[in-house]
């Protein structure tokens, strides 16, 4: 099995603070990996820092089988400007920038896929709404109309059944289950213990620091959640200078 | 009829070239408006234009009422302000707002200071307010060349502006043409309330760009017929302004500013688009 995604004593964060802390694992290709943790653990920071919206402070994350453009990124739905004017075909289109680009047209083939993405999600109907006037689900099936069209063998989900109801869940799911199908690698960031146990095979329990990682009902054990909580309650203002060297 | 709106702009010159110059300030500022309104920026804009003030007037201690000098002035401080207040909100605690604000207090007093050290009263009253009634060619066309600079830039950068106001993650996600962009946008900012500065003055440069974008904000519910609404606001206010100050006497840049302003809160009243009809004419629910 090759790797989609190496960290190397990853150490990501903000202002010199880390928030994903010494971190050294390997994703291998066609994984569908659940990141859990508490609040602060470092789960959004280690999906930005994979795409490279973050740059490590210090160890380095390596997709050497992956370019960049082939990185699909879910953001949490609250970074999305939702009052901003611009309809939910425009939003989907946006899938197709890796082929497009900053000035290239799209081919009527290309209309025929956007369209397709947006009935695959249910939203047929909506293209000439714009995404303020759609609830919280819609907007996530939108969002991930958008992932279809990206058409990516490394796929970032951060958060992405937040306040969605089960039937949004259940259909969100199956996309991602036949991703998971299609061997594309799969990192869902998630809250819901339940769901990743029901949902996920593999499991990476974060809090700053890896906690634990492999099957899903090996690292969700009551024993690892309360030593993720413990961790992650420790931030100090004056934290003198970290001299690990590796994790 | 005639008389009253096309003579005076037969019979006089000065009218003319006042009219070109607001339509060339309309076509140029008013998308640009737009987008800062929909970035949020919309302060932003009133306090660079302030920010230009020091570099123009160092223009003008220079080589006097100088076209040249006082828009390299300008154009040099407005980027000085732009990049320096980003820079001071990215690397310090302070937020944007608050570091704009410090830098266009300190701009507008030291542009004032400067000007106070040579020039009148009347200088002042033209640095500040503009003098849309006595544009020259050659300030035409600076004025008409930034707005097809505006205009084309616009169209090039379409897309990742759009996408980096939407959502910016997805935009570095796939591509490095989000801080380019950015700085492009603040350069056409910045070249806009230069050019507005020679029609309308330091204190009203920012008019012509922001009532018209919010005022379509009420009619428009996509972006492109958005830009178009405010592009005619622009361009309507520039016509009726002047007729007004022209048959009342009234200061000709004051008006065209407050004839926006008169779209704008005929927007906030009347438009269908989130405005205050909604509670003044309620209506009853629809099945769906």
């Amino acid at each position: 099995m090759t790797a989609a995604l190496q960290f190397r004593n990853l150490t990501l964060g903000y202002d010199r603070h880390p928030a994903v802390h010494h971190l050294t694992g390997t994703v291998a290709n066609g994984t569908l990996l659940a990141v859990i943790g508490p609040n602060g653990a470092g789960k959004s920071t280690l999906l930005k820092g994979i795409v490279g919206v973050l740059r490590p402070l210090d160890g380095a994350i390596e997709h050497t089988q992956i370019q960049k453009e082939d990185i699909a990124y879910l953001p949490q739905i609250a970074e999305i400007d939702r009052t901003f004017p611009i309809t939910v075909y425009d939003l989907v289109a946006m899938g197709l920038w890796r082929r497009a680009g900053l000035f290239g047209g799209i081919s009527r083939g290309q209309r025929d896929e956007i369209e397709k993405a947006i009935s695959a999600v249910g939203l047929e109907g909506f293209e000439g709404r714009t995404i303020g006037t759609l609830s919280g689900g819609q907007m996530q099936r939108a969002l991930f109309a958008r992932l279809l069209l990206q058409d990516a063998q490394l796929i970032l989900l951060d958060e992405p059944f937040t306040s969605l109801d089960a039937k949004t869940i259940s259909d969100l799911l199956d996309l991602i289950h036949r991703w998971h199908g299609e061997r594309r690698t799969i990192l869902i960031v998630l809250h819901d213990l339940d769901l990743a146990r029901a949902q996920f095979p593999e499991t990476l329990l974060l809090a700053r620091e890896a906690v634990a990682w492999g099957r899903t009902q090996d690292v969700l054990t009551a024993e690892n959640l309360l030593k993720a909580r413990r961790m992650c309650e420790a931030f100090d203002r004056h934290a003198e200078v970290c001299e690990t060297d590796a994790a | 009829m005639y008389d009253f709106l096309i003579g005076p702009f037969v019979e006089f010159e000065f009218m003319r070239r006042a009219l070109v110059g607001a339509f060339a300030l309309a076509l140029g500022g008013a998308p640009v408006g737009v987008f800062l309104m929909l970035r949020r920026m919309s302060l932003t804009g009133d306090a660079m234009a302030h920010a230009i003030l020091p570099g123009a007037a160092v223009g003008f201690l220079v080589s006097g009422l100088d076209l040249f000098a006082m828009t390299v002035g300008g154009i040099v401080a407005g980027f000085t302000v732009a990049l320096g207040a980003g820079l001071v909100a990215r690397s310090t605690e302070l937020k944007e707002d608050a570091s704009l604000a410090a830098f266009y207090l300190v701009s507008l007093a030291l542009g004032v200071l400067i000007l106070s050290l040579k020039g009148s009263n009347i200088d002042l009253l033209h640095i500040l307010f503009g003098s849309v009634l006595a544009l020259d060619d050659a300030t035409l066309v600076l004025i008409a060349g930034i707005a097809t600079i505006s205009l084309l830039t616009l169209a090039v950068l379409w897309r990742p502006l759009v996408l980096e106001c939407v959502d910016p993650n997805f935009l570095r996600s796939v591509s490095g043409a989000g801080g380019p962009t950015h700085l492009a946008f603040l350069a056409l900012m910045v070249l806009n309330l230069v050019g507005a500065f020679h029609g309308l003055g330091t204190l009203l440069a920012v008019g012509l760009m922001m009532l018209p974008a919010a005022a379509a904000r009420f009619w428009a519910r996509d972006l492109t017929s958005m830009i178009v609404i405010a592009v005619v606001v622009a361009v309507v206010s520039g016509v009726v302004g002047l007729l007004v100050s022209y048959h009342s006497g009234a200061a000709a840049g004051p008006a065209i500013i407050l004839v926006a302003g008169v779209f704008y809160a005929a927007s906030l009243v009347l438009g269908p688009v989130g405005g205050l009809r909604r509670y003044l004419v309620p209506g009853r629910h629809l099945e769906a």
